[in-house]
């Protein structure tokens, strides 16, 4: 652990010292024009959930910790760190020269102060369960604790202590999420509701808020007190509330925005062919796939069905001829592009379609189904056209292979949630996963007995046992053994049939610069630059 | 007369509590809540959340806290759109689209009226015939199609244009939603003026002012535009009123902050204090508006007096 730190200090100080080198050929106006999906919900950090919202609060304020542009963990307020023995306290050592956008210093009780009020139930955080690692976090969320008890403390203006409930090996990626940010004390108090709106917002990030023109514009202005405001390039940054990825390109086209958010999957081919180097496609840490209501007939009971249902799916022909944006056929539960961690897969992935096949219709009479009588299952997914292109598809192959009669039923988002949590109606469903912290625990928390995401209802003791220990364990390596062994029993049982892993997609102009793709798609606008055009 | 609106004004409140009453039942008896995500809250965070917006009380004890607000003028927080209040968001929204709404209401009137009468006037020849294929593509070509191939023209390929945006509402920014508004209601409007104004110029009046030897503008313009004018007018109440509080089609193609897009996303985002805001806003705008048009009617017809 000490040569560790040494290590991580030393890195630190060169990354520091570092001025970077200004590139050549800037552009005179240094204006970046993102645009962002859906119109954000909120800039109030510890409420803000979704990633329009969070691409913009990255901008605006810095956590403990940020992450490099290829998405790396590097320091961010705090300008080192030290980790005890046993994995559960953690010192950061903030930075003297970090500032407030009003000029006032950014303290280790400004993060304290907003530790606690991401975590106080007067906020009603959504997002506040993300810090349920630190100590007593979640008896404060529940109310059973008073927020001073939770495990964080200013030791001086400059130091910060946290501790944790149990070693936590992902916690410093955790620290750039913006349930962690500190907030300006003063106007909190001063404006309550409204401290997040232009003219009143305080930041500490690399930039300030100027206007939010709701459902037009946010723009943002380079924030001169932050303190590595010497190698911010960009000056300023408006973010467009664009939903409808069709409108998105044509106003890239006509040149309004730099960067798009998405890129309309019905165009693929017209960009491919008309816009091939300004088209960035880079694996993203989600996953696609289907869900087994566990809890009832056909598939309670019943892995062979599960397994012949999962085999008799082509995931090529999906990936290749439906979503066709370059996502990658998923055999595993967690996505691949985790650092350190190799997903478990299943037995079959290697097999080619034909074995698999064969093998499916075993199983499947087996099960006691045949062509003469064959299962009659319904396949749910909310509305759209992807999903559905994806359910038609699935369900012709399980046609094919094996003589299933699919029903498709769509539902409208809220309704479709609502259905599949109460697990009444539901036989197989849609779902999908995008990875909020770079760790396999994303995804296999899932899975748990009691999650809030579990609408499978998968229930394994085991499986249980094996997370729980791997949350305590402090050494990394053995933490992820641990999580492979759980994930090889998510793949033995089938509660779940994970078809492919995301990709993230953009259209990016060729003047900007600097620009890296990373698997949680975290482009920081200080990051890059404009080039002359 | 003013007996008269103050008895029609009056006789809007039970309307629009009617109204209120039924969208927020309707609204809470829709599956899913406004803090449903795909993963479950923690009971405790959920239990926070419905402290907070009051939605842990009795349904009809929300309800009544509704009603109190809405008589103070309080549409409530807004429970999408955090930092806001649903005032806020209906006070920001509604300039924009009354802009929009009220430019493409007035061309759309201008051109319509112009291009039915012209029709009507010269019935069954070219002229008419083209008017009236136009009119009928525009009725039939949605806006979702219109909008797009007007963007592809003006601001991609030639580039005159911008794509989408607000921008402050700068006039280049206005000129294709508004036309892409306009040029539905002056499809509906060419047909509905000819189709009167081919009636009124074989009524008695009319047959009577040229057996005077009127001019044919003068036999037009001053007795024969009023009453043809009458269904037109009472097309206007609620097409204004709609275009007016925002086309959520025209907001999401072009990028503008409008009210229209707030009906749709509250309703799928059961952002009930949004959804409400918008229903009785739009609801009293209605009302409003149909009461105009009747006002209107008894100074354009002579028949229809108000006592």
């Amino acid at each position: 652990m000490r040569n560790l730190f040494i290590m991580l200090l030393i890195a630190v100080l060169v990354y520091c010292g570092t001025v970077l080198s200004r590139p050549e050929n800037l552009a005179d106006e240094q204006v970046l024009r993102r645009g962002n999906g859906a119109e954000v919900q909120t800039l109030d950090p510890h409420k803000a959930e979704g990633v329009p919202a969070s691409n913009i609060l990255r901008d605006l304020y810095e956590g403990l910790t940020i992450e490099a542009p290829d998405g790396k963990v590097i320091p961010g307020t705090a300008k080192s760190w030290e980790i005890s023995d046993d994995g559960k306290t953690y010192t950061f050592h903030l930075r003297e020269n970090a500032k407030w956008s009003n000029g006032d210093p950014v303290t280790a009780h400004d993060f304290v102060y907003g530790l606690r009020r991401s975590v106080d139930p007067a906020t009603a955080s959504k997002y506040s369960q993300i810090l349920a690692p630190i100590l007593n976090a979640e008896d404060v969320i529940a109310g059973k604790q008073p927020v001073e008890n939770l495990g964080v403390r200013a030791l001086d203006d400059h130091t910060l202590e946290i501790r944790l409930k149990a070693s936590t090996p992902y916690f410093l990626g955790l620290l750039n999420h913006s349930s962690t940010y500190p907030v300006h004390k003063a106007s909190v108090e001063k404006y309550g509701n409204e401290f997040s709106r232009p003219g009143k917002l305080v930041s500490n990030g690399a930039y300030v808020l100027r206007e939010w023109v709701i459902q037009s514009h946010i723009k943002l202005e380079r924030n001169t007190n932050y303190w590595d405001n010497e190698n911010t390039i960009i000056d300023t940054v408006y973010y467009y509330p664009i939903e409808d990825q069709s409108t998105e390109l044509k106003r890239y086209r006509a040149g309004e925005i730099d960067r798009t958010e998405d890129v309309p999957s019905q165009q693929i081919k017209w960009i491919k062919k008309n816009l091939p180097d300004e088209l960035q496609i880079a694996p993203y840490l989600g996953s696609y796939y289907f869900g087994f209501n566990l809890t009832r007939p056909p598939f309670k009971d019943n892995l062979k069905l599960r397994r012949a249902l999962s085999m008799a799916i082509n995931r090529e022909i999906i990936t290749e001829k439906i979503t066709g944006l370059g996502e990658k056929p998923l055999y595993s539960w967690v996505p691949p592009g985790i650092n350190g961690y190799a997903p478990a897969k299943f037995d079959y992935a290697d097999w080619p379609q034909k074995k698999r096949i064969e093998e499916a219709r075993r199983l499947y009479r087996e099960a006691g189904y045949s062509r003469s009588n064959p299962l009659t299952v319904e396949i749910r997914y909310n509305t759209s056209e992807n999903h559905k292109k994806i359910a038609i598809a699935i369900a012709a192959m399980w046609k094919q292979a094996l003589g299933v009669k699919t029903r498709l039923v769509n539902e409208e988002w809220k309704v479709f949630l609502e259905n599949r949590k109460q697990k009444q109606l539901t036989q197989v469903f849609r779902a999908g996963w995008i990875g909020d912290y770079n760790d396999p625990y994303n995804f296999m928390e899932i899975l748990l007995s009691k999650h809030g995401l579990n609408d499978s209802a998968y229930m394994n003791p085991e499986y249980d046992e094996l997370l729980h220990q791997a949350s305590m364990e402090a050494d990394p390596k053995k933490r992820f053994q641990l999580m492979r062994q759980a994930e090889a029993l998510v793949l033995r049982d089938h509660p779940v049939i994970p078809i492919y892993s995301y990709v993230s997609s953009h259209l990016i102009k060729p003047w900007v610069g600097n620009y890296v793709p990373n698997i949680l798609d975290h482009n920081y606008s200080k990051d890059l630059y404009i080039l002359k055009h | 007369m003013l007996r008269y609106s103050l008895k029609r004004l009056l006789g809007a409140i039970p309307t629009l509590l009617i109204l209120m009453t039924l969208a927020f039942f309707m609204m809470r008896a829709a599956p899913g809540g406004p803090f449903d995500t795909e993963k479950s809250l923690p009971a405790e965070i959920q239990a926070n959340l419905d402290k907070k917006y009051h939605l842990d009380e009795p349904l009809i004890q929300q309800y009544g806290r509704y009603l109190w607000d809405l008589a103070h003028g309080d549409f409530g927080p807004s429970f999408q759109y955090k930092d806001y209040s649903v005032n806020e968001l209906i006070a920001t929204g509604f300039p924009v689209s009354l802009r929009l709404g009220l430019s493409a209401i007035a061309i759309a009137l201008v051109v319509g009226v112009a291009l039915g009468t012209l029709a009507a006037l010269r019935q069954n020849s070219v002229t008419d015939y083209s008017v009236m294929t136009l009119a009928m593509t525009g009725i039939s070509i949605p806006n979702f199609v219109l909008a797009p191939i007007l963007i592809l023209i003006f601001a991609v390929y030639l580039g005159w244009l911008p794509a989408g945006g607000w921008n402050d509402g700068a006039f280049r920014n206005t000129l294709l939603p508004i036309i892409g508004l306009a040029l539905p209601q002056i499809a509906y409007i060419s047909r509905l003026m000819r189709g009167s104004m081919i009636e009124v110029l074989r009524s008695n009046p009319i047959r009577t002012a040229r057996a005077k030897g009127l001019p044919e503008r003068v036999v037009i313009l001053r007795h024969a535009l009023k009453p043809a004018l009458l269904p037109v007018v009472s097309f206007l109440g609620p097409a204004t009123a709609a275009v007016i509080t925002g086309s959520v089609v025209i907001e999401q193609i072009f990028g503008i902050p409008g009210l229209g897009r707030y009906f749709v996303q509250g309703a799928l985002n059961r952002d009930y204090t949004l959804v409400m805001g918008v229903v009785v806003f739009y609801g009293a705008l209605i009302i409003l508006f149909n009461f105009i048009v009747d006002l209107v009617y008894a100074m354009l017809d002579p028949k229809v007096r108000y006592a």
